[in-house]
């Protein structure tokens, strides 16, 4: 990596280096000032967080951290999070995967309309489906008996197609970059196409899958729009209940930043842990 | 791509002379069990993708065309399609603004477009001040990348519900700051409703928002050869000439890809105001996907509400449309 990052072998002037040194501490300022915000003040108790802000916690405590998991069942959210954004992760990288495969390694009538539209779904607003796509559950629900609405099934198809459709460009890009003599070597090895994928192409390709994988988790994570709407009590995610630390009178903003720091912390560190591989994978996208 | 289309063997055998037939049927010979071994594969891997988009995307998109037209209130909600059909007057009501519902909606969608403006403005800058200042290797580029990614990676209800937290007026951070601190106002200011909740809500945004512009422009910067710098220095020219000569020309084509898709994220954004304000956000901060929200789920008037999503979507093909005309326009004459 550092090959290609270097600029000048010149040494930069004076003016340069200290217009990068304010810069980018500026810019570490604001980025790290809420993380700040949210450590310290999970930390404070209630009267604390209630006052005045204080820079420097006075009473340090962890009694927001086990208050958390009573004043709302956040156990239960926490569960549903990873169970729905999990699934969704694991549904959309192997469609995604057999997608991309077809796409890269197969020339066929409809494949431009499939890409174009699979992206273009990119640009839809998600309040134009939401609402159609409630009274289809409902219907649905209705009629066949089948929960969508309000279950976590429901909100696991929405969310795995959420990141199919980056997640199959980004694959395709990745694919492509892969020598076609691989897979037809293994084929010519009497291995059918799709154990060519799995045994030759999938391997040859992990970081990219990680990558996809990465973007697929924190996007099912992280939303809030169809999880407001499509869950209930049993099903609720954390992104719904996260905002039960607020009562009509009192905030508990200690509990608050304690819980958001907690559901973090899993989406944070698998981030920054595979950035390198989320990078990697788009400038392979960016290569094409 | 194009030259391979040989899945159909339609055109292939009639179209072409008989004098070429036989040596292009040689000479595709070996393939043909190929194909045939191929026959639907890209379709059936192609099938569970293509299903679960007609279900979630394309079906409700059609779905909500149809409901537009339709008086759809809570009544309806179980047997939506008893609902009567009204129609344009669902979209009439929603541009007639002269009445509430219409000029609600047209001032949701200025505040929207003031909003997507500024926001967009920012992070795109910001992201491109910190991939160019971390081009060059130097000691700490590492950690400031991993730190400069922190808001893309933390779920957007924590961040978010931190700003919430950082802009009480009582217990505030930024209160505390402007304030106790630095006593540059004579009150406490509200931030999270009346006039600033607009820039609360663009801090916010930019705050969330810039770090992909930055992944994505570094990634586009690795791509630069290294000789152009070696080459333009030894010509000479500084470091700041090789910025604006080297560096921020070839960035244009991600930056076609990548405004595009920070407009069409940040104008269709959700999940900022409603978590930094709740179900009923300020008039001043009342950006158009809350505003849809809120006209179909509070008042439970599902028609109103998709005859607005429809209107959204039309303007945003639009703009896209307007754009890429135009950029790609603009990319071709500049190399021409």
């Amino acid at each position: 990596m550092p090959s290609r990052a270097a600029r000048s072998p010149m040494a930069a002037p004076q003016s340069f280096l200290w217009t990068r040194r304010v810069v980018l501490t500026l810019l570490a300022g604001f980025v790290l000032l809420p993380v700040y915000v949210m450590i310290s003040s999970s930390l404070k108790p209630l009267q604390e967080v209630s006052g005045k802000f204080q820079w420097i916690p006075h009473g340090l405590t962890v009694q927001p951290y086990f208050d958390i998991w009573e004043t709302v069942p956040l156990g239960r959210y926490f569960v549903n999070s990873l169970i729905v954004a999990g699934s969704a992760t694991v549904l959309s990288v192997v469609i995604a995967v057999f997608s991309a495969y077809a796409v890269s390694r197969y020339s066929f009538r409809g494949k431009r309309v499939f890409t174009v539209t699979v992206l273009s779904t990119q640009m839809f607003p998600g309040i134009l489906f939401l609402l159609p796509l409630f009274l289809i559950f409902v219907n649905i629900g209705n009629s066949t008996g089948l929960a969508l609405y309000g279950s976590r099934g429901g909100l696991i198809l929405t969310y795995l197609t959420f990141s199919l459709p980056f997640s199959i460009w980004m694959l395709i890009g990745y694919f492509d970059s892969i020598p076609r003599d691989l897979d037809e070597a293994a084929m010519v090895d009497g291995c059918g196409p799709i154990r060519a994928l799995f045994r030759v192409v999938v391997p040859a390709a992990v970081p990219g899958i990680v990558a996809v994988s990465v973007y697929a988790f924190m996007t099912a994570w992280g939303e809030v729009l169809f999880a407001s709407v499509m869950t209930n009590d049993e099903t609720r995610t954390l992104a719904v209940g996260l905002q039960g630390y607020s009562t009509l009178n009192d905030v508990y903003w200690n509990q608050v930043m304690a819980a958001s720091l907690v559901v973090s912390v899993p989406v944070v560190v698998g981030f920054l842990l595979l950035q390198r591989y989320l990078v990697a994978g788009l400038t392979a996208g960016a290569v094409k | 791509m194009t030259a391979t289309v040989t899945t159909d063997p339609g055109p292939a055998t009639s179209a072409k002379g008989t004098s070429r037939g036989s040596g292009g049927a040689r000479r595709r010979m070996p393939r043909i069990p190929d194909r045939i071994r191929q026959g639907g594969l890209p379709y059936l891997l192609l099938l569970p993708a293509v299903l679960l988009e007609l279900l979630i995307h394309l079906i409700p998109m059609i779905v909500g065309i149809v409901m537009s037209f339709r008086q759809l209130t809570q009544f309806f909600i179980n047997n939506w399609s008893a609902a009567p059909w009204t129609g344009l007057d669902n979209y009439r009501l929603a541009v007639d603004f002269d009445a509430p519902i219409g000029e609600a909606l047209l001032h949701s969608f200025f505040v929207t477009c003031v909003f997507t403006f500024f926001a967009v403005g920012l992070a795109w800058l910001l992201g491109v001040a910190a991939a160019v200042m971390l081009q060059e290797n130097f000691r700490g580029r590492g950690v400031l990348r991993t730190i400069f990614l922190v808001p893309y990676a933390l779920p957007v209800y924590a961040a978010v519900i931190t700003w919430a937290f950082m802009f009480q007026r009582d217990n505030g951070l930024v209160n505390h700051v402007l304030h106790d601190q630095l006593g540059l106002t004579d009150q406490p200011s509200f931030w999270l409703i009346g006039d600033n909740s607009i820039y609360a809500l663009i801090i916010v945004s930019v705050w969330k928002g810039w770090p992909f512009a930055f992944l994505m422009l570094m990634a586009a910067l690795q791509n630069i050869p290294r000789e152009l710098y070696e080459a333009a220095s030894i010509d000479g020219a500084g470091i700041w000439q090789q910025i604006r000569k080297i560096t921020l020309p070839s960035l244009r084509p991600v930056n076609q890809v990548l405004v595009l898709v920070l407009f069409l994220w940040t104008f269709n954004d959700f999940n900022t105001p409603y978590v930094l304000f709740g179900k009923s956000a300020p008039a001043n901060a009342d950006l158009i996907s809350i505003h849809i929200y809120q006209s179909s789920f509070v008042t439970w008037n599902f028609g109103t509400g998709s005859a607005m999503s429809v209107l959204l979507l039309l303007f945003l093909l639009v703009v896209t449309a307007v754009y890429l005309f135009f950029t790609s326009r603009g990319r071709k004459g500049s190399r021409a």
